[in-house]
């Protein structure tokens, strides 16, 4: 496959003071055409500051990165003309009424009037927006908005399209409604997708592919099953009506499945293991021939929270304590 | 979020519209188009900007009038232009806060990442100035018409023209302001309103700077809007003389610098 996005030991460095604070460090990313990825980790891990590289938004300290065939320090307009992007905030002015944002914004990618207007009434159309095409960006509601900016990343039908954080903010509702649009997208026009995202359930439902950044490196790319199975197995969560019955639950489950990690606490036992759900069954077969009869048992699919759990020892939930990068980077831009 | 949006979910079909290449005269027009939009569907802001130079010449003039025993149509004659410069002021400083305002909400961003040049982003805006700043001198002199002013008319039209470039220049040294200060809105108008003041009580707008102390004088040399309002009041009066060209140059220097300081911060902008 043809690739759109090449970066070779792209870094950004901010400067704060005599500190200095490495957001983003010798990343290499190869993102081929059609590709749907997802950038996931915590806040101040570097997403935002590398698709903000991508899209010229900010200039690499050192590497490189072409997208769309277009190196984006030496040849940005091109790289510009090339990409649709969804930022954090409201792309539309919000003095002005949402049509006009629309077709303007279209008139900027070079297709005519005419083209520019047909085009904004479809998309406004599609997102349920054409009662709103007259009013002003302000009097819109927050999910009218957003909707707005999906209009707007769209408007000149990019091949590629950068969104950050697509959907904070946004209540559940909507949230589903923007990741429908952003799979139909796909598959109708082929694009190819890179989203930043804290949301591990929206990771999992867009991206196919899925690239856990912490401190601007990445630890792990690969698919969302691949990654849970690789570094997350199913967790097997069984209580027993004595102590003892657990302890010997927990020997049988570690002499029959070497590779699960077995823990046991009093009456409970929990083994993590990959294809879980594949061997409860055998599992309590052997209790049964044992004579030990487990209360409860319950068996859960791991989310990219364990993933990224056991990959840098912390939980994508926790807030960094350490200072973040996005502050940083304010002070320093 | 009051209701929930319900809405069918299907992004057109159509990928056919592929961007082309634009010149940097299409861009500045788009921009300039688009700025000006919100101003012709909104005109509020150009009649309150009309509000407080009313509130000079109707009040302050009668106080000319009295303390240098002119007859109002003379006194007229003289603040007038002076007026119409301050109005410009008042309106063109200021301008920065809607780009600001952009910057807060993402819409400044977005368009950073678009195609449009950067100097495109900033002339075009910066070009917008002109339009509120005409209609609202135009007002003032039909105000004033009446009470005995006396405009010559291609003087009129050169001074207006002067003050449009002396506009441009100070619309995009207030955006550059933006720009510098970013999303601190305490910092842009602390910055703009600590230099108004002094601009505009050293160009002699409100009284005349004849027998002011040496060193007040001195500094009202090296205040370009001096320029700009004695070139006004010369061509409104229809004396083609030094002042006028004095005034223009003037005018167009600040049009240069300031364009040239905005397109560096746009272009710094991220």
């Amino acid at each position: 496959m043809d690739t759109m996005i090449e970066t070779r030991g792209l870094t950004r460095e901010f400067h704060t003071g005599k500190k200095t604070v490495t957001a983003v460090k010798d990343l290499d990313l190869h993102i081929a055409q059609g590709e749907m990825v997802a950038l996931l980790g915590p806040n101040g891990a570097g997403k935002s500051t590398t698709l903000r590289m991508l899209t010229t938004l900010l200039a690499p300290t050192t590497g490189s990165a072409t997208v769309a065939g277009h190196d984006v320090v030496t040849d940005q307009r091109a790289v510009r003309r090339a990409i649709g992007y969804i930022g954090q905030g409201n792309s539309a002015a919000h003095a002005q009424r949402a049509i006009d944002e629309l077709v303007v914004s279209g008139q900027s990618y070079g297709l005519s009037r005419t083209q520019a207007r047909t085009r904004a009434a479809e998309l406004m159309e599609s997102l349920g927006l054409s009662e709103q095409a007259k009013q002003k960006v302000m009097t819109l509601s927050g999910g009218q908005r957003r909707r707005l900016d999906i209009a707007m990343g769209l408007i000149h039908a990019p091949g590629l399209l950068f969104l950050d954080e697509p959907s904070t903010g946004l209540d559940p509702q909507n949230r589903a409604n923007l990741q429908e649009h952003i799979l139909d997208l796909r598959h109708r026009h082929g694009a190819t997708v890179v989203l930043t995202t804290h949301y591990l359930d929206e990771a999992d439902a867009l991206a196919e592919r899925i690239v856990v950044v912490d401190n601007g490196r990445v630890v792990a790319d690969d698919t969302p099953a691949a990654l849970k199975a690789d570094h997350a197995g199913d967790r097997i969560a069984l209580t027993f009506s004595s102590p003892g019955d657990a302890s010997r639950a927990a020997e049988r489950a570690s002499a029959a499945h070497p590779a699960a990690q077995v823990t046991h606490t009093s009456r409970a036992v929990d083994i993590q293991v990959a294809g879980g759900s594949g061997i409860v069954a055998g599992l309590l077969g052997d209790y049964a021939q044992a004579g030990i009869t487990p209360s409860t048992v319950e068996v859960a699919r791991p989310t990219l929270d364990d993933v990224f759990l056991s990959l840098t020892g912390r939980s994508l939930r926790e807030g960094r304590t350490d200072t973040s990068i996005d502050t940083l980077e304010e002070v320093a831009a | 979020m009051s209701a929930v949006d319900t809405h069918p979910t299907r992004t057109p079909d159509a990928p056919a519209p592929v961007s082309r290449a634009t010149s940097p005269l299409h861009d500045t027009a788009l921009v300039f188009v688009r700025e000006l939009r919100p101003v012709v569907r909104d005109p509020f802001s150009v009649i309150f900007g009309i509000i407080q130079p009313l509130f000079f010449l109707g009040l302050f003039t009668p106080l000319l009038v009295a303390s240098s025993g002119q007859s109002t149509a003379d006194t007229l004659q003289w603040f007038v232009p002076g007026v119409i410069v301050m109005l410009a002021l008042f309106g063109t400083s200021t301008t920065g806060a809607n780009l600001q305002f952009e910057m807060q909400t993402g819409s400044h961003e977005r368009t950073l990442v678009s195609p449009l040049s950067r100097s495109s982003l900033m002339i075009g805006r910066a070009l917008k100035e002109i339009v509120p700043t005409i209609v609202q001198a135009l007002v003032i002199v039909g105000v004033a018409v009446p009470f005995g002013f006396r405009p010559d008319l291609a003087g009129l039209v050169v001074g207006l023209v002067v003050l449009s470039v002396f506009c441009v220049g100070l619309g995009a040294l207030s955006y550059a302001l933006a720009l510098a200060v970013k999303e601190n809105q305490w910092a842009f108008w602390g910055v703009q309103q600590t230099l108004l003041f002094p601009l505009m009580l050293l160009a002699g707008i409100l009284l005349p700077l004849q027998g002011a102390p040496g060193w007040l004088e001195a500094l009202s040399k090296v205040n370009p809007l001096t320029y700009v309002v004695d070139a006004e009041r010369a061509l409104i009066e229809g004396s083609w003389n030094g002042d006028a060209v004095a005034g223009a140059a003037a005018a167009a220097i600040t049009c240069v610098v300031g364009l040239v300081v905005g397109a560096r911060a746009m272009r710094a902008s991220s």
